[in-house]
């Protein structure tokens, strides 16, 4: 019942808003093929356990930290891959974007060359740099229509062959630059870091009880408060849990600043993709994107968009990268960077075939990637291992969005 | 039914052609508020060229367009709708992914300076047109529109027409893909699009459907209007023979039967 007068629709509502039967409509969705987190956190806590229960070191308080820094880059990237997947394009050039921002990074700061930024500057030039190349990539997509899987293939070679221009003679490029450094390498004070769980708790619970309570105003279904309170806690909780356990790390403990500008960037991106009109058609683009544009959805506009973000992530997670490392090499955005991710937005549940998944997913997937990588070295596993478990993994993903998108189609209409 | 007495929209001597293939030839139209136009004709007689050009997708090469007796160009979709001119197209134009508020606000949003999107007036517009439509089969307007029936799909893909108050509803073959019930479910809701004073377009080439529900009837053949036709005053037959051979002019028809 979704009738309008208020009385029937308060009561039809109340009776929405039951546990029991948001929890029966949860599980018939679940039925039907939405399955939302559920495999994603299984997972987590799969690998977590085994991992433990292999390796003294993996459930300390240092190696979550180092955890934290090492998946921050593929998390960063593949936030901007999760807005890809949704309009239902590829973008095969990140990894590279990534090389030629991080290239940018080095040059911009560097000591001596005569054009030597302060390092925030620095980093903005890298970021403008990856937008830019997605609004060219984007602009071809969009106003030409050649498939996005191939300009992105084309962008990929052209990157690579401008790093190797670009570091051919001296091949690598030092960042001595603080706050450059710093994003990779800083670590938050421990009282900063409680500080900052606060504000994230606070902002989550006004945030959720905001939207429970303009609901209830407005006479809609509004969800159960429990539900709603349960949720806030499990994640301030596990906010407070994050904070807590980088505070106990030796020798430097406190969070680092890296997690932060995830948690940052996560956020923002599921605010954009959730609460927005461009995120609202950004989902309809995937959906079915000649309904997007008989509604008057500038179509065009939104894939060149999307493109842009996505290279703008991945010249930020390039700026992460050579950050950690403190320099910038001709490997740079190669290796399994955009395999990496792209199975980080794939295995956060995010679907290839476009229009479903969500921001978080990003954040679930890379910390998966992270965890497998992180876990395998400290058994003293081989990259051989590493890929075929990554490869299994994105397999178990893809299938699983195959076998969903499936059921889906066969239990509607 | 026709009481006003200017048509809401009305063609006159419409052309359009792709190259060497006229698809409209002068064709004349109308269709007025109230009323339930039925457009019918075999294929490639030209409707659905028609209703892109209507919409704005298609410019038309020569001939008027009125709007309440006033001419009007219409070159682009941005046209139409604020003319209050919907086309709800037969393959649906719904979002599967997205759920039905989603769907009926698709492109109309409505959203504060942040661009944060008005989540609970959109909701309570929704379930308010539903209702007014006597849409009542859908549980909740919170569900994706894949899993929706094929009925259902169709009542949303209508009633966001009704949303905006638009004065024309173009209908393509509304009931294609329809069972029994589901196709007296769309029919029913024609109706009361039209009872709620809308000018209702409705192309079929379903003639059981057209004299269920249509007042008039303009045939088009071959990229010409051949006669319009009152329902009362006509059945199957000569509507058949009208979209296969062409018929007589209009006013004889009225004459013979």
């Amino acid at each position: 019942m979704s009738t309008a007068a208020p009385a029937e629709v308060q009561a039809a509502a109340e009776d929405q808003n039951s546990l029991g039967a948001i929890l029966r409509a949860r599980w018939e969705a679940f039925k039907s093929g939405d399955v939302g987190s559920v495999p994603v956190i299984v997972g987590i806590i799969v690998i977590t356990i085994f991992f433990t229960s292999r390796s003294s070191i993996f459930f300390s308080a240092v190696n979550f930290q180092n955890l934290i820094g090492q998946m921050a880059g593929v998390t960063v990237i593949a936030i901007g891959v999760v807005f890809v997947l949704l309009i239902g394009e590829i973008d095969l050039s990140i990894g590279f974007v990534s090389g030629v921002s991080g290239v940018v990074l080095a040059e911009m700061q560097m000591p001596g060359s005569g054009h030597q930024f302060p390092g925030l500057i620095a980093i903005a030039f890298a970021i403008l740099t990856g937008a830019t190349i997605g609004l060219a990539q984007g602009s071809i997509i969009a106003f030409i229509g050649v498939p996005s899987f191939v300009v992105t293939l084309a962008g990929l070679l052209v990157c690579q062959g401008v790093i190797l221009q670009l570091l051919g003679t001296q091949g690598v490029i030092g960042i001595q630059d603080k706050q450059i450094n710093d994003v990779s390498n800083y670590v938050l004070t421990p009282t900063t870091g409680w500080v900052m769980a606060i504000i994230f708790a606070f902002g989550l619970a006004a945030a959720s009880f905001g939207a429970y309570f303009s609901r209830r105003r407005a006479h809609l279904p509004t969800g159960n408060i429990i539900l709603t309170a349960v949720r806030v806690l499990f994640y301030g909780g596990l906010a407070f849990a994050a904070v807590a356990v980088c505070n106990r790390a030796q020798p430097r403990p406190g969070v680092p600043l890296v997690g932060l500008i995830i948690v940052f960037l996560v956020v923002l991106g599921a605010y954009i993709a959730g609460r927005t009109t461009f995120g609202r058609h950004v989902y309809a683009v995937g959906g079915n994107a000649e309904a997007a544009r008989r509604s008057g959805i500038n179509v065009k506009l939104i894939r060149i968009l999307v493109f842009m973000i996505s290279g703008a992530m991945a010249a930020m997670g390039g700026v992460i990268l050579a950050s950690r490392l403190n320099s910038i090499d001709l490997t740079a955005g190669g290796s399994t960077l955009l395999l990496d991710s792209i199975s980080a937005a794939v295995i956060g549940g995010v679907s290839l075939f476009g229009g479903r998944g969500r921001v978080i997913g990003a954040l679930f997937g890379g910390l998966i990637i992270g965890m497998i990588g992180n876990g395998l070295d400290l058994l003293g596993y081989t990259d051989a291992v590493k890929y075929i478990t990554t490869g299994a993994i994105l397999l178990a993903a893809v299938t699983l969005d195959t076998v969903a998108r499936r059921r889906q189609a066969a239990t509607g209409r | 039914m026709n009481t006003t007495p200017t048509p809401t929209l009305e063609l006159l001597g419409v052309s359009k052609s792709f190259g060497s293939v006229q698809a409209l030839n002068g064709v004349d139209f109308e269709v007025r508020d109230g009323e339930v136009m039925a457009l019918v004709g075999d294929n490639g007689a030209g409707k659905s060229t028609l209703i892109k050009c209507v919409a704005g997708i298609n410019s038309i090469d020569s001939g008027e367009v009125l709007f309440d007796g006033k001419p009007v160009k219409i070159t682009g979709p941005k046209d139409a709708a604020k003319l209050g001119i919907e086309v709800v197209y037969q393959d649906l134009a719904l979002c599967d992914n997205l759920d039905v508020v989603q769907n009926m606000f698709l492109g109309r949003e409505t959203h504060d300076p942040l661009f944060r999107l008005r989540e609970a007036p959109m909701e309570r517009r929704t379930a308010e047109t539903l209702k007014s439509l006597s849409v009542t089969t859908i549980r909740s307007v919170r569900q994706p529109v894949a899993t929706l029936s094929g009925g259902q799909r169709q009542s949303v893909a209508v009633a966001r027409a009704v949303l905006w108050n638009n004065r024309v509803v173009f209908l393509d073959e509304p009931t294609a893909a329809l069972g029994v019930a589901q196709t007296r479910q769309v029919l029913d809701l024609v109706r009361r699009l039209a009872e709620q004073g809308l000018a209702v377009v409705l192309v079929s080439h379903n003639l059981v459907d057209v004299f269920e529900v249509a007042d008039r009837i303009t045939v088009l053949r071959l990229g010409r209007s051949v006669a319009v036709y009152e329902k009362d005053k006509t059945n199957q037959q000569e509507l058949v023979e009208a979209i296969t051979f062409g018929a007589p002019a209009p006013d004889e028809t009225g004459a013979a039967a």
